[in-house]
């Protein structure tokens, strides 16, 4: 008896995650139902965002959020792998505790301090080296990629962990140099390990909204160049949502959050489901 | 240059590298930790939990709103996730295991825990906020709770699966009810981590910002009324931060160490934790 109302409570919590997630997918979609209804794909491809027009175009902020991500991944992929081979096969015992336990606290920090810190202290290095505001999409992808870089280096050094030792020995042997085992043993074999975490890392980097909202800039206008204020996604949101005074305008944002949650959940799906499974059954 | 002399080259450029990207990394962070420290260290005084929040230019202006509101965000948050994080990571381990259905939602749990956390926020005010017509607490810790289910989730079907199935044997040999097997076997052995799962919980559900903005949304005075708008140190920190005011930018950067502080307390609380699990083992 008591039996039975155990399991079905363990049950029925277990059950709950499938239908919350199923949950928001809906209400995200049923909000941004009128948007679509109105707007179809322009929605996605104008950048004219005009709240008094009552017009909404997601293009600008679904280009921002792209470009900040891609930018960040671009700064912080070189040396978070740098970093990882560092922790893995570098640093002696002692030096690879305190580094890889201090890497992996700063992970924890909260990403609002990130951006706060980026507001203060490296929009004005920018400004004072590139002119202009110092606030936009240059400031944006370097804070997100010291933000995420911790979280990047933990994972793919857990993923060069996994090489046997054996195999590395045995390279060693052969008389190979560290470097040699490096980039023909460890990148190898956990090849399919690393590309998962970086695209993790940037299922992450997409779904960011603290790091980014400080130094973005909140304008809805596609950027001529990396200087230039723009916008993202959650950007938008965070700016935006407690602002939206009309049915359509909060449609349109609930639309931006199902395209920010569809793209996320995709990203992340593939590296889960596709190169990290593959880097364990391998 | 011989063809070894060039791979011994090679070799000790490509480690001078991978070393330099390492101290790169780590003076971008160390620098950040400075700045928090010091920024933060120099804007603590009692004022700050005796006083709330104050129009700008008041010297009796503090963060006991922010500070307080935190606490009763982050309570009711664990008061959902956990339960339900530790029953549903139970059932995946225990009575689920191999099947099709755990798998599903181990996977779907998964994605969840990476998935955006202003998106939650957003879900929230459709389904909390907009019925209720105002911002509350209650929206806010929904928002944070449905975070942390995930977290919990995963680190309690871990934990479960490491407790040795000879122990359960044992304990269904005494003619133990599985429940009884579960609660009293299974947990007990499971202690440890299970307790690490959960400050690793609160610690992430902690920090989080996004998913408050338009649920609990922010309020510079004290309140503990449910049903209103929630100070919490988070986006108390988003505002003060972003204001023109010198002295809410002082108290933004104190509310930003303390809140550093208990973070990284308890992620370093919960690793002492398992590894005096592991050591009595």
């Amino acid at each position: 008896m008591i039996d039975k109302i155990f399991f079905n409570f363990t049950r029925i919590s277990a059950l709950l995650i499938l239908v919350i997630v199923a949950w928001i997918f809906t209400v995200l979609f049923n909000h941004s139902l009128e948007a679509m209804n109105t707007f179809g794909l322009d929605f996605i491809t104008k950048d004219e965002w005009a709240p008094n027009l009552d017009k909404f175009g997601a293009y600008a902020a679904i280009l921002g959020s792209i470009i900040s991500t891609f930018l960040a991944m671009l700064l912080a992929i070189p040396i978070a792998i740098g970093v990882a081979i560092f922790l893995s096969e570098i640093a002696h015992d002692k030096i690879k505790g305190f580094f890889g336990v201090s890497v992996e606290l700063l992970a924890a920090i909260p990403s609002v301090i990130y951006g706060m810190w980026g507001l203060f202290f490296f929009v004005p290095i920018i400004r004072n080296i590139f002119g202009g505001m110092g606030i936009g999409l240059l400031a944006a992808g370097i804070v997100l990629a010291i933000m995420i870089l911790p979280f990047m280096a933990a994972v793919t050094r857990d993923a060069m962990n996994t090489t046997p030792d054996i195999l590395k020995e045995s390279a060693y042997a052969l008389g190979g140099t560290q470097w040699d085992v490096i980039k023909d043993i460890i990148i190898p074999y956990a090849k399919a390990g690393i590309i998962g975490s970086l695209i993790l890392a940037l299922g992450r980097a997409i779904g960011e909204t603290m790091a980014v909202t400080f130094v973005m800039g909140n304008v809805h206008h596609v950027p001529g160049s990396i200087l230039d204020p723009t916008t993202s996604i959650p950007v938008t949101l965070a700016n935006e949502f407690t602002e939206a005074d009309s049915s359509l305008y909060f449609s349109s944002l609930f639309g931006l959050a199902l395209t920010l949650l569809i793209m996320s959940f995709v990203v992340i799906a593939v590296a889960k489901f596709y190169f990290l499974r593959k880097a364990r059954r391998a | 240059m011989t063809a070894v002399q060039k791979r011994v080259v090679i070799n000790k450029l490509a480690l001078a590298f991978s070393t330099l990207s390492a101290l790169i990394a780590l003076g971008f962070l160390f620098w950040i930790l400075g700045v928090l420290v010091m920024k933060g260290v120099s804007a603590l005084n009692w004022n700050i939990f005796i006083f709330e929040g104050a129009p700008p230019g008041y010297a009796e202006s503090g963060l006991k709103h922010a500070l307080v509101g935190q606490a009763i965000l982050i309570g009711m948050a664990t008061a959902i996730g956990v339960p339900l994080g530790i029953l549903a990571g139970t059932y995946l381990s225990e009575y689920g295991k191999n099947s099709k259905l755990a798998h599903t939602i181990r996977d779907i749990s998964d994605i969840m825990m990476s998935a955006p956390s202003i998106v939650i926020g957003a879900f929230v005010y459709a389904v909390v906020v907009m019925p209720m017509g105002h911002f509350s607490a209650w929206a806010g810790a929904i928002a944070l709770g449905i975070i942390m289910i995930p977290i919990i989730l995963r680190t309690t079907d871990d934990m479960l699966q490491l407790v040795p199935g000879e122990l359960r044997e044992a304990a269904f040999a005494l003619g133990a009810p599985k429940y009884k097997v579960i609660l009293s076997v299974v947990y007990r052995g499971a202690k440890a981590g299970i307790l690490t799962g959960v400050l690793l919980g609160i610690a992430r559900v902690g920090g989080e910002t996004a998913p408050l903005l338009f649920t609990s949304f922010n309020d510079n005075f004290f309140t503990t009324n449910l049903n209103e708008a929630m100070p919490s140190l988070t986006v108390t920190i988003f505002n003060y931060a972003t204001s023109p005011y010198e002295d809410w930018q002082q108290l933004g950067w104190a509310a930003a160490f303390i809140l550093s502080m208990f973070i990284l307390g308890l992620n370093i609380l919960g690793r002492l934790i398992l590894l005096a699990g592991k050591k009595r083992k």
